[in-house]
């Protein structure tokens, strides 16, 4: 008796090792891409640092902008209006936003919560050039540029971020305890305002937070409704407020390399400031998130 | 035997507090809604009502033309140029980040151990947090220099024969934007596609490894190919914002107003133009049409959201129907 030939054979045969190495390259190319976008994100940050660390001190961030073709001068007055800006616009989203959120999880039909969420979608997508231009015409055109319509602006671009996570984190408020609370005989609004807003506090806030550094960056919401500036201080939302995103725009355009390094400088503060807080809004979301349950 | 005492009857001023507080909860939110549905109309109509008088001058002819004389004498504008521009600008930018970004997030979805997911995985997402106006900076001081006199020259040296590539490198135009948007559009596509990537379901992942197919086979003929809806839905998107962006992109494209073959010249997008020129516009026919641009970029910024809304409500239909 012969012993039995396997019919094929187990090592590879040419047909085999092309596979291996079609994934094998495969693997390294999405290996590569993936490097590829740190290397980006690491040349940015790295270049914005670089530059603008040589310029930032303690007097660029505490006196007035630069009189024109002046050297020194710094950008307290940006710091200041760019904080009013964003906290107008958060005045404006954060209670909307909510108060709509709210609307769609607890009361809204399917069909007319439908129509909210696209809405919110659509004003999401929506150029924010074109939230300049209509912030433009609705409150500066026969009027003058304000710190009210600049804060307004940007609240267009807050508003359905701030609605859209507020909606995320109600629905993983699980129906138990909405329910446990209206068997226990209390009222509609009882069960908002003592079980449904208290256990999603956390995921809102971090919500908002994030869409205020998304905020923060914004220009060109503020390039016409806010944009002709004196280079003092002021803290009156009546008048053009200076702010950051904008000044940064206008010395980049410029010919002269010393307000290239301001730009730099500014630039290095403002990517700080919106890096750092949406990276400890998303690590504190991520949290809540994972407490909730999910 | 005892009976039960009777339920304490709920005090009527509570019973109307609750009434009311509840009228009240319904009333607000459901103003709020308004507001925000109120908000877009008023977003469009704003628009469209500045956008008027050069709609009235122009009609149609807008689009097709190419002038943009904001001399008293002239006074003549046209989109065209910008028309062009976008189109090119956020072509180029999709033909860069698309396959990137697809890689990027088969990388994080497939082959990334665990621990590296997470980390590569925001840092992905701070791309996308980095203020345009930022990264306009950065491209117009550190990419553009580098750009022009390593990448274009070369690009222009060996391709030159395309008429694309045919022209003097420069250090603005529309090919530094369509970098720049694709460095935009890279972390957007890659974030959504990563998501949709980790849905697909596992046993179809593991039952075409269990017959045999390597890794890469089993991407392409199961996770690529049921995530294809979902893969168009994100590069509209992608698309949208590339289209929309303005400030980055007036940064580094050159404000030129004229159609040429070559991406090494000077361009402008629609969003570039309105940005570039909208505050110290001359006169208000000039401004008019800067409305009428907005008003076009409205209406493909509106249409694409649209088209990758209803690309993702087919798509979960179809995937919910299926299982």
């Amino acid at each position: 008796m012969s012993a039995v030939q396997p019919s094929i054979t187990l090592q590879g045969d040419r047909r085999v090792r092309r596979r291996k190495w079609g994934n094998r390259l495969a693997e390294g190319l999405a290996t590569l891409a993936a490097l590829a976008a740190i290397l980006v994100l690491a040349i940015v940050v790295w270049s914005v640092a670089k530059r603008g660390a040589s310029e930032l001190s303690w007097s660029f961030l505490t006196s007035d902008l630069p009189l024109f073709g002046l050297p020194g001068g710094g950008i307290k007055p940006l710091i200041v209006g760019s904080a009013i800006l964003v906290a107008i616009a958060t005045a404006i989203a954060l209670p909307l936003g909510v108060l709509t959120a709210l609307f769609l999880t607890e009361f809204a039909s399917r069909r007319v919560a439908s129509i909210i969420q696209l809405t919110l979608d659509l004003m999401n997508g929506l150029p924010s050039v074109i939230i300049g231009v209509f912030v433009f015409g609705l409150l500066v055109d026969g009027h003058k540029m304000s710190g009210y319509a600049g804060g307004f602006a940007l609240s267009v671009v807050m508003l359905p971020l701030v609605a859209r996570s507020t909606q995320e984190v109600l629905r993983l408020v699980p129906s138990a305890q909405r329910e446990g609370a209206l068997a226990l005989g209390a009222s509609r609004w009882r069960t908002v305002l003592g079980i449904v807003l208290p256990s999603s506090l956390g995921g809102i806030l971090t919500g908002t937070v994030l869409a205020l550094a998304r905020a923060a960056g914004e220009t060109a919401p503020l390039l016409f409704t806010t944009a002709i500036f004196a280079n003092s201080l002021t803290w009156d939302p009546g008048s053009a407020m200076p702010n950051i995103p904008v000044q940064i725009f206008i010395w980049s355009e410029s010919s002269d390399p010393e307000d290239h390094k301001r730009a730099w400088a500014s630039a290095l503060v403002l990517m700080t400031f919106v890096l750092v807080t949406s990276i400890v809004a998303r690590a504190l979301l991520a949290r809540s998130n994972r407490k909730l349950g999910r | 035997m005892s009976t039960l005492p009777a339920t304490e009857r709920i005090p009527a001023t509570r019973r109307l507090r609750d009434r009311l507080g509840d009228r009240l909860l319904l009333g607000l939110t459901l103003a709020a809604s308004v507001a925000v549905v109120a908000l877009m109309i008023a977003i469009v109509y704003k628009v469209l009502q500045g956008a008027n008088p050069a709609f009235d001058k122009f009609g149609f002819s807008f689009l097709w033309s190419s002038d943009w004389d904001a001399n008293i004498q002239k006074n003549l504008f046209g989109a065209l140029p910008g028309l062009y521009g976008t189109a090119v600008t956020s072509a180029m930018a999709l033909i860069i980040a698309v396959p990137l970004a697809i890689a990027i997030a088969l990388f994080l979805s497939e082959l990334a151990p665990r621990g590296v997911r997470g980390i590569v995985g925001s840092l992905v997402e701070l791309l996308a947090a980095i203020p345009s106006v930022v990264l306009g900076l950065w491209g117009i001081l550190v990419m553009a220099p580098f750009v022009s006199t390593h990448v274009e020259p070369w690009l222009h040296r060996w391709f030159g024969f395309i008429p694309l590539f045919s022209g003097k490198p420069g250090s603005s135009g529309l090919f530094m934007a369509g970098l720049i948007l694709a460095i935009m559009v890279v972390p957007i596509i890659a974030s959504i596609c990563r998501e949709l990537f980790l849905s697909v379901p596992r046993e179809l992942e593991e039952g075409a490894i269990a017959l045999g197919s390597t890794r890469w086979e089993m991407v392409r003929g199961v996770i690529l190919s049921s995530s294809r809806p979902g893969i168009a839905a994100a590069i509209v998107l992608g698309l949208g914002r590339a289209i929309g962006e303005a400030i980055a992109v007036t940064q580094v494209i050159g404000a030129g107003w004229s159609i040429q073959s070559s991406l090494f010249v000077p361009g402008d997008t629609l969003a570039s133009r309105i940005a570039g020129q909208f505050q110290g516009a001359e006169s208000n026919l000039q401004r008019a049409s800067l409305f009428y641009l907005a008003a076009i970029l409205l209406v493909i910024g509106l249409l694409t959201n649209l088209a990758a809304q209803i690309i993702v409500r087919r798509f979960e239909y179809h995937r919910t129907g299926a299982d």
